[in-house]
């Protein structure tokens, strides 16, 4: 095998702006991962890579859609899902991926976050969460563990985190996920099947921050990954309220809620628009998840 | 079902005037959140739009609204939202993207008196300055004062225009008073309304540089879904739309930025003159003010005083050289608005000293009656 081929060949490479590597990520960044394990759903998939689109926020991992080929938008801190919302309201063919972080998406964004799971928007978000504004150096997030240090929690956080995937689920998300950059099958597997899924689809993914975050608390990059190794316990469709996110009892992953109802365009044309189209589901008609399904598994046999 | 365009004659308010000319001009997506007194544009725009193939979406707040616009806009459908000064604080983030990354949009605020809550009912023209600068960074937009309904549903549609060909976000700078009023409006027949459109690239996907400016300093948009695979930024951003962390690409998009605007200001700036051919003192104002202005030059007329009216349409850019002009030939300048001074600061700046300016001004929650005016005009002419 033709080694030097191989390596300009990258798999990815289509879907790079490789004349924008070297990124930004510091060495030991779980980022990286998340976001291959992203591009590799996204060529497998099968969707029309034209019609899809990223759409990132501030910070570490909002710096992902400037690294994507495809039509991408680097908009303001935590507001990529109204952004995104707008987007996918002016032209439902798109495919609108949010790639964000957890503080831009679930701090600053948070409210952004709630209401379009609520609406059941038809977006794909995937979360990068490194429990830290890495970004900016290290500070505290809505997802900092209680008691880390940070460089604005120094002596600990005296706050709690949020269960990302609980606050999905509560808020109204149909698809809901959480994996670590350890994880990559699993991960890119959920990705491709929420990318297939029409309604509020959440993925988190734990990712190591050791430049901001493990230095300051007694983790080294191998170690978070041990963590991610020896303390997660894969639980598919375990309830939300149950899941947990500690280091030391035991992180739940999974994929655990994947339902249906109808997307906030479902509704709006049904009962806005003045002729409605045809139900999505009706009496002897698959229903919306099914039909993604076969589409998904009949692209797999075209790939 | 009714069509995009209502021709034929109307008794409308300022607000409805104003969906309506959004409507007529293309607008198809917007995306709002309730605010006193602008709800009812929302209101209307979330009655029609799905009718006619439109939508709208009443978004968590102001700051979600106008990032919901930006990225319909992106997806190609022309876009508007509607607030007010709370609201308007609140758009401010997203307004700066907007300019960085030129995407076209009209934000409509309907001033009401503030600061903060202030007086959620009544108007004013307290946010002017803030339209001019609100958003951080030094950069360029439009800004249009309408003063009456009939007005506001044409500068609606001039918003669009504006805003499509320059690649730049336009601000309808209404008022209470004008989106409350209700008066005839007269919508013309839909083939006689002509939107213009953004600029569309020309020429290979593979090679199209997003901000790659076109003859008149606006680059082509391509927009999301067509197959270009851009990369669109608020980071400071080269022809590519890759970010540049440098003062040379910095000085580069600004330059750009802000000369695509100041080198068309004959096409962006529309003032109306009133009796300014020979007059002696020039009134300056805008929106509901250039209303009570009117009155006021010809009752001074009356008395004798030979005053004029020079109403801006566009209020930024600012029509400086319009400013300077009439600086040397004018006795005086009165700017009329509803605020303690903000228009007239650029009067008095573009006067430069070769005639005093003097404001006629309001904290906001009434008009300004004609004889307030006229009382200033009698104190100059003494």
């Amino acid at each position: 095998m033709d080694k030097s081929k191989t390596r300009s060949d990258h798999p990815l490479d289509g879907l790079l702006r490789t004349e924008r590597i070297p990124h930004i990520w510091c060495p030991g960044c779980g980022i990286g991962t998340a976001f291959s394990s992203c591009l590799v759903a996204v060529q497998g998939n099968g969707t029309d890579l034209n019609k899809t689109v990223m759409v990132s926020g501030i910070g570490c991992s909002g710096r992902g859609a400037g690294y994507i080929k495809l039509d991408s938008y680097h908009t303001t801190h935590g507001r990529a899902i109204p952004f995104a919302t707008g987007m996918k309201l002016a032209n439902p063919e798109l495919n609108v991926i949010v790639f964000s972080g957890d503080g831009d998406l679930f701090a600053i964004g948070g409210n952004h976050f709630i209401h379009a799971a609520r609406r059941n928007m038809d977006l794909t978000v995937i979360c990068v969460n490194n429990l830290n504004y890495g970004m900016t150096g290290g500070q505290a997030a809505a997802t900092t563990p209680h008691g880390a240090k940070t460089t604005t929690s120094p002596r600990g956080n005296p706050e709690s985190p949020f269960n990302l995937p609980l606050l999905a689920y509560a808020s109204g998300a149909t698809y809901v996920a959480r994996w670590t950059i350890l994880h990559t099958r699993d991960l890119t597997k959920s990705i491709e099947e929420a990318l297939s899924r029409r309604g509020f689809s959440f993925i988190e993914v734990l990712a190591p921050c050791p430049t901001s975050f493990g230095r300051r608390n007694k983790q080294k990059p191998l170690d978070t990954l041990k963590i991610y190794q020896e303390r997660t316990i894969t639980k598919n469709g375990a309830r939300p309220s149950e899941i947990i996110l500690d280091f030391e009892k035991g992180i739940t992953l999974g994929k655990f809620i994947d339902e249906e109802r109808p997307t906030f365009m479902d509704s709006y044309d049904k009962i806005c628009r003045p002729a409605p189209p045809t139900p999505i589901t009706g009496e002897g008609e698959k229903s919306s998840k099914e039909v993604a399904d076969q589409k998904l598994s009949d692209r797999k046999k075209a790939v | 079902m009714k069509p995009a365009v209502l021709t034929g004659e109307h008794f409308f308010t300022g607000d409805i005037a104003c969906a309506e000319g959004a409507l007529a001009a293309g607008c198809r997506f917007f995306g709002g959140y309730p605010i006193t007194p602008a709800t009812e544009i929302a209101e209307h725009m979330a009655a029609r739009l799905p009718d006619v193939g439109g939508t709208f979406i009443q978004m968590e707040d102001e700051i979600a609204a106008i990032g919901s616009i930006l990225g319909a806009s992106c997806a190609g459908v022309k876009s508007m939202t509607a607030t007010s000064g709370p609201g308007f604080s609140l758009m401010m983030e997203n307004l700066g993207l907007a300019v960085c990354t030129e995407t076209p949009c009209v934000l409509v605020n309907v001033q009401r008196a503030g600061p903060s809550t202030g007086l959620p009912t009544l108007g004013a023209q307290g946010d002017m300055m803030q339209a001019r600068w609100g958003s951080h960074g030094h950069y360029e937009l439009i800004a249009l004062a309408p003063a009456s309904p009939q007005e506001l549903f044409y500068l609606t549609i001039t918003a669009f225009d504006l805003s499509e060909t320059y690649r730049v976000p336009v601000l309808i700078m209404t008022d209470e008073v004008i989106g409350h009023l209700s008066e005839r409006v007269i919508i013309p027949e839909a083939g006689s309304i002509k939107p213009r459109s953004r600029p569309a690239p020309k020429g290979r996907k593979d090679r199209f540089k997003p901000f790659q400016p076109g003859p008149n300093g606006v680059p082509p948009m391509a927009i999301a879904g067509e197959g270009y695979g851009i990369h669109v930024t608020g980071l400071t951003h080269d022809e590519r739309g890759y970010p540049v962390m440098t003062a040379e690409a910095q000085v580069d998009m600004l330059t750009r930025l802000t000369g695509k605007i100041r080198n068309n200001l004959d096409d962006i700036i529309r003032t109306e003159e009133y009796r300014l051919d020979d007059a002696e003192i020039a009134i300056v104002s805008y929106g509901v003010s250039g209303r009570s202005s009117l009155a006021a030059v010809d009752e001074a007329r009356e008395m004798g005083i030979k005053a004029g009216l020079l109403r801006l349409i566009t209020v930024w850019p600012f029509a400086e050289e319009k400013i300077r002009q009439l600086a040397e030939r004018v006795r005086a300048f009165v700017t009329v608005e509803i605020n303690l001074g903000q228009i007239h600061l650029e009067v008095e700046r573009c006067a430069g000293g070769k005639a005093p300016a003097l404001l006629v001004g309001h904290a906001g929650g009434t008009v300004i009656s004609p004889d307030r005016i006229i009382e200033t005009l009698r104190k100059i002419k003494a």
